[in-house]
Parts: C-alpha cells; structure tokens; sequence
C-alpha cells in the first residue's frame, strides 16, 4: 500500500494555461463564498450556509484530474465542488437564497443542490452518507462499463461513520471504480481530529480493505491534480478503490454560528498568510513569468464580475411559487 | 428563583443530575470541549471531567449503542445526538436494543439511558436539520417519548427521564431554545426571561413523566399540542378568540389519556397539531385515541393541523409549518360542524 506525502514542485508540471485556468477557478470559488457570506450577513441566505474558503485546491485539483463524465458527490460544504464541476453561479447563489431559479428551485438550500449536466450528484446534508451513495454510483459505472470514475468526498469528522468501511469493504471487494477523497480541514465542526479520531492519518484508514492511502498536500492544487491522476487512472483500470486525504484547512467557521472557540487565531493567521492555495498558485504563474500582477488583476475583475452577476440573479430570481411545496414527491 | 432559557435549563438539570449521582454520565458529537453546538453542555466538562462529559466521533450508531452496554451494567448515560435528523444511523440500536433488553432478559436487564435530541423546524434548516422523528420511537413498545415546550418543563423532565430505568427518547425543541417563538415569523420573539415559565428552580426537581399540563382552560374546543406547537397554537388561540383548552401533552408515551378525555368530554371538540408530516403521524395515534374514548361526546370531526407530506422544504417553510392561521381555520371548522 502507497505511503507517502504528495508534493508537487512547480511550474514544470503545468502549462501556463492550466495553471490560468486554475487560478481562475480557485479565485471563482472564493470570491463566490465571500459574497454568499455578505447574503447571509444581509439575511438574503437563511438557515445553514458552509463555505468553503481556504479549501479550494482540492476541487480544483482533482477536477483537472477527471474526464467529463465522471461523477462528483459531497457532502454539505459544497458550493465549492459545484463551481469546480462547471455548475452555472447563478443557479447556485440562486438555491442558496432560496428562490425558483436555484438549481433545486429552492427545495434544496445550501446542502442539497444536483446537476445531472455536470454529473454532480449532491450535495448531502447528513455526515457520511454520501460515501455509500458514491460507493453505489461507481457500482453502476462498472455494471454499465462506461469506464468512469466517482470521485466521493467526505470530511475528516465523516471519516468515524460506520457506513464509510462498510462502503471501503464493498468498494474494495468488487473493485469498484471509485476515488475516495477525505478533505482533512481538521476540525469536525468544533471538535478537532485529536479529539475524535483514534488514527489521525486518515490515509489509512483503507488499510484493512486493501485500499491504498495517500497524504496530499491539499493546499497545492498541483499535488492534489497529480495524485487524483494515478487514483483516477487505478479506479478506472478496474484496480479498485484510492483514499487520498487531502490536508487541507477551512478559513470560515464550521457554518455561519460558529464561536470559533476551538481553534487559535494565530493558528487561522498562519494557514491564511503562509499556505494560501491561491497565493501559492500565483507565485507559480509569477516565478515562471507566466503572469504579472497586472495580469492577475484582470482574471479578478472577471471573476468578480461573475460572482456580481450571480448575486444580482440570486436576489431577482422570484420566490418558488406556493404550489411547489407539493410537486416532486409521491403523494 | 433564576429566569432560565430551555439551554440553560437543560444544562442545569445535567449539572444537577451529575453533582447527584456519579453513574451519570454525558458524550455525544462536540458536547464535551465545545459545550455542544447548542451550548446545553457547556461547562460541564470543565467541572466534572472529560471522564463524565466528553466528545464522541461522528457516529451516531456507535453512541447509542456503547451507550447501551453503559446502561445495561448500572451507569446512566445521556447521549446527544446533535440534530434528530441524525437519529437513522442510531434508529436499529435504539429499537432493536435498547427498547427490547428488559422484555426479552425478562427484567433482568433495564436500559437507563437518555437520548437528548434537538428536533423540528422554524430555523429555515432545510430537510436535514428540521424534521420531527416522534411518531418514529412512539410507535417502538419499550422506549418513552417526551418532548418539554418550557425551561421549567425541561429540567423537571429530563431529571425525570435520566431517573427512569427505561430509555428515554427526549426531544428538545430547537425552535423554543431561546424564546418561545408563537408561529409568527415575522414578529420578534420575546425571550424566556419575559415568560413565567422560565422561573426555573437551580436545585433537584422533577416533573413525572405521563403527566400532560392544561396549559390554558377553556370550554369551546380541545387543543392537543407538544413542543414549540404549544406556544403556536396558544397565540392562535388568543388572535382567535375561541376559548380553547390548550393541552401540552408533555409526554407522548406514555400518553397522559386522562387529561385527555376529561378535557374532550368537556369541550365536545378536538384539534391535534404537530409539525410532523401528518401520514402516520403522532397525531393519528391522538385522533384514535381520541375517538376510541370519547366518541358519544364528539360534536364533530377531530382536526389535524400538521406538517405537510413532503421533506421539509428550504425556501417554502412558512407554508409548510403549521402557523397560527391553519390553527385558527381548524378550530373554526370544528366549532362550526
């Protein structure tokens, strides 16, 4: 079994417009959370709303190491995975403040948002189910031998489930074409791996199903593409299962209530100032002169734009009319 | 005596509970470093240990059922389970075992455990973190349903429930935690302080379990509520002006049935509501029963005022929760058959 720390080193594995194209999305994605959160400070969002900033490399990473087709499916912090897949903005900001043209025509929120266009799969709000339903879809992709691959995210604190070794056991036994992604942002809400967690390395936890490990540096989007690459091309060989824990870290609370009395905030500083994912990527593009701050400044202008866009439609986008409360269920 | 919030409440009487017995104990998803994400046990690591109250994984099956093998060798557990709506996992150890081991070891083996659980809507949570499971452990013969609608109620409650040597599946209103909210969204809700049921005393009491409170008399029409719907059909029933009996059952099972029948056979009349989806609902084991005793009194159809049959919505939950105005038409449907 693989044991060992992902690093990438550069430029040299990327072209320059890979590496455009990454900070894009990265930036995409922040910005996005940053203004979700002014929604819910202005009351526009309600109820549970996770952001995922500081965490961005992760999706970003492994998006880049997925061909179209392959599916995603996440749990409730997951506004970032949905702009990685390619989801519209405004269809996301939209489901978040609730209104018709959402993508779940504001039946979902913030945790329970789909795209079958994107093969995004969810979006799911109870901790650690969605490792089963991952585990399910790569089953129909073997059944079907459409030769995709499921790419299924969970958190460090999901990693205590039950249901997630009886998925690693299935997984593993019928070799199913799946890529198990645990996003290790060592807080479960308010409680840190330490505190809950008997192995802390997350990456073995497969170890008993014969499922390999990997630690990736989950703050540098290179290291994570790469090793999404060699999971992905196992997965797809008929190989079996990967579990890649990706280190990574939340800047934001847990949700928006959060006392945020758990954590130092030296420790928020330190990550936020020395390990930036998005810092990092634009040093790269700098260094490799690929890009000037000039430069950079206007893929921000666009982002921004986007993002303005998406709240503008978001806030416009009428309330779901009355009637819908009754229409996609059986009754 | 202290004004007390239901948080404050329920976190006094674990400290009571605590200080009393030392076979009681408390650990579930962020309750011991953190205090739990609702602040119910805040500070009681600090003052009795990580060895008493402590953090559990994410893994709501194994903390029910560690729990259980707790309770069958002598300690009293309280676990909690941080929103209802991650009850599922922990649904088979909660039926299959700890309802079952007294009956089937033939007394031997009791489960003195407590199983707090935050539960219901009004806090825009979406399908995962607002649903109202009751129906789901009231139809399990060997667990105790009880659900307080005031600080008062739930300390005496719970003291209750961790004394019981049966399981007990205790249901804390979210929506209520704080102040007790009156259905209207758009109104400001007054806090506990202001309310006369947060005189809450610091010490040992309790409040017997079975026992439902005639929370308003009146003659016209029987309310049957629990939870945060006791304060929603109060407020419907003052903008109404019908002079309702408002029953707070207190505890669905066992169900309080005298109250109950005294209160129909008086009024004639009878409205159940609960925010639960009304298939299979609590308040159809109410309506049977209901009917099963009181039937030559009935002037009319009893109503149910419930939660549609749908999951809980996201955007749409002012139209799915049963406000005051639903309330209010029910009761108007009964006074007019």
């Amino acid at each position: 079994m693989a044991e060992r720390v992902t690093r990438a080193n550069g430029a040299a594995h990327a072209s320059k417009d890979q590496l455009l194209g990454y900070y894009r999305d990265m930036l995409l994605i922040r910005r996005f959370e940053e203004r979700a959160g002014q929604l819910y400070g202005m009351g526009l969002i309600g109820g549970f709303c996770h952001l995922y900033i500081g965490q961005e490399a992760v999706v970003v990473g492994m998006q880049a190491a997925l061909r179209a087709g392959d599916q995603v499916i996440t749990a409730y912090r997951d506004h970032g995975h949905m702009l990685a897949c390619g989801m519209d903005p405004n269809e996301i900001m939209a489901e978040l403040t609730g209104r018709s043209g959402g993508c779940s025509k504001g039946k979902g929120g913030s945790m329970h948002m789909f795209s079958i266009e994107k093969a995004f799969y969810g979006g799911h709000g109870i901790v650690g189910a969605q490792v089963s339903l991952g585990t399910g879809l790569a089953f129909a992709n073997r059944y079907r031998g459409d030769g995709k691959v499921c790419v299924t995210y969970f958190g460090d604190g999901a990693a205590n489930q039950g249901q997630v070794y009886e998925s690693f056991n299935m997984a593993s036994l019928w070799k199913l074409p799946v890529v198990y992604i645990v996003e290790n942002n060592q807080y479960a809400m308010g409680t840190s791996i330490q505190r809950s967690s008997s192995e802390t390395h997350l990456y073995k936890r497969g170890v008993s199903f014969n499922i390999p490990g990997e630690e990736v540096d989950g703050m540098d989007v290179l290291a994570v593409r790469e090793a999404g690459l060699r999971a992905a091309e196992r997965a797809r060989t008929g190989k079996g299962p990967v579990l890649l824990e990706m280190k990574t870290y939340r800047y934001r609370g847990h949700s928006m209530s959060d006392p945020a009395k758990y954590r130092t905030k030296e420790e928020v500083e330190e990550m936020k100032t020395r390990h930036d994912p998005i810092e990092h990527v634009k040093k790269l593009l700098i260094d490799a002169g690929h890009a000037t701050e000039e430069s950079l400044k206007d893929i921000d202008r666009e982002v921004r734009a986007m993002v303005t866009a998406s709240a503008e439609f978001a806030q416009a986008s009428p309330e779901p009319d009355p009637r819908e409360l009754l229409t996609d269920v059986y009754l | 005596m202290p004004s007390m919030t239901m948080i404050q409440a329920l976190n006094s009487a674990l400290d009571v509970m605590m200080e009393r017995d030392q076979s009681v104990l408390t650990f579930g998803e962020d309750v011991g470093y953190f205090g739990g994400v609702f602040r119910v046990t805040e500070h009681l690591q600090k003052k009795y240990g990580a060895k008493r109250c402590f953090d559990a994984p994410i893994n709501e099956c194994g903390i029910a059922a560690t729990a259980i093998g707790m309770a069958v060798y002598g300690l009293r557990p309280v676990i909690e389970i941080q929103f209802a709506d991650y009850m599922y996992p922990a649904y088979d150890q909660l039926v299959s075992e700890a309802a079952r081991i007294r009956y089937r070891s033939a007394n031997d083996f009791t489960v003195p455990m407590t199983v707090r659980m935050p539960y219901g809507g009004g806090i825009r949570g979406g399908q995962t973190h607002s649903q109202s499971p009751e129906a789901l452990f009231t139809h399990v013969a060997g667990l105790k349903t009880v659900i307080p609608s005031t600080p008062y109620d739930a300390k005496g409650l719970l003291i209750s429930a961790i004394e019981d040597d049966d399981p007990v599946i205790f249901l804390e209103p979210k929506r209520i935690y704080n102040g007790p909210f009156d259905g209207w969204p758009d109104r400001q809700v007054a806090p506990w302080a202001k309310h006369p049921a947060s005189e809450t005393p610091a010490g040992y009491y309790k409040i017997a379990l079975g026992k439902a409170n005639i929370v308003r008399e009146g003659s016209a029409v029987t309310v049957l509520a629990y939870g945060t719907m006791v304060h929603v059909a109060l407020s419907a029933v003052q903008e109404s002006g019908i002079d309702a009996e408002v029953i707070d059952l207190r505890t669905l099972l066992p169900v309080d049935i005298d109250t109950i029948v005294a209160s129909v056979s008086k009024t004639g009349r009878c409205v159940i509501v609960h925010e639960a989806t009304r298939t299979s609902g609590y308040g159809a084991e109410l309506s049977a029963l209901v009917q099963e005793h009181c039937f030559y009194q009935l002037e009319a159809p009893i109503q149910r005022v419930t939660g549609y049959d749908t999951p809980y919505p996201h955007a749409q939950e002012w139209d799915y929760f049963p406000t005051p105005p639903r309330i209010m038409k029910a009761m108007r449907r009964v006074m007019e058959a």
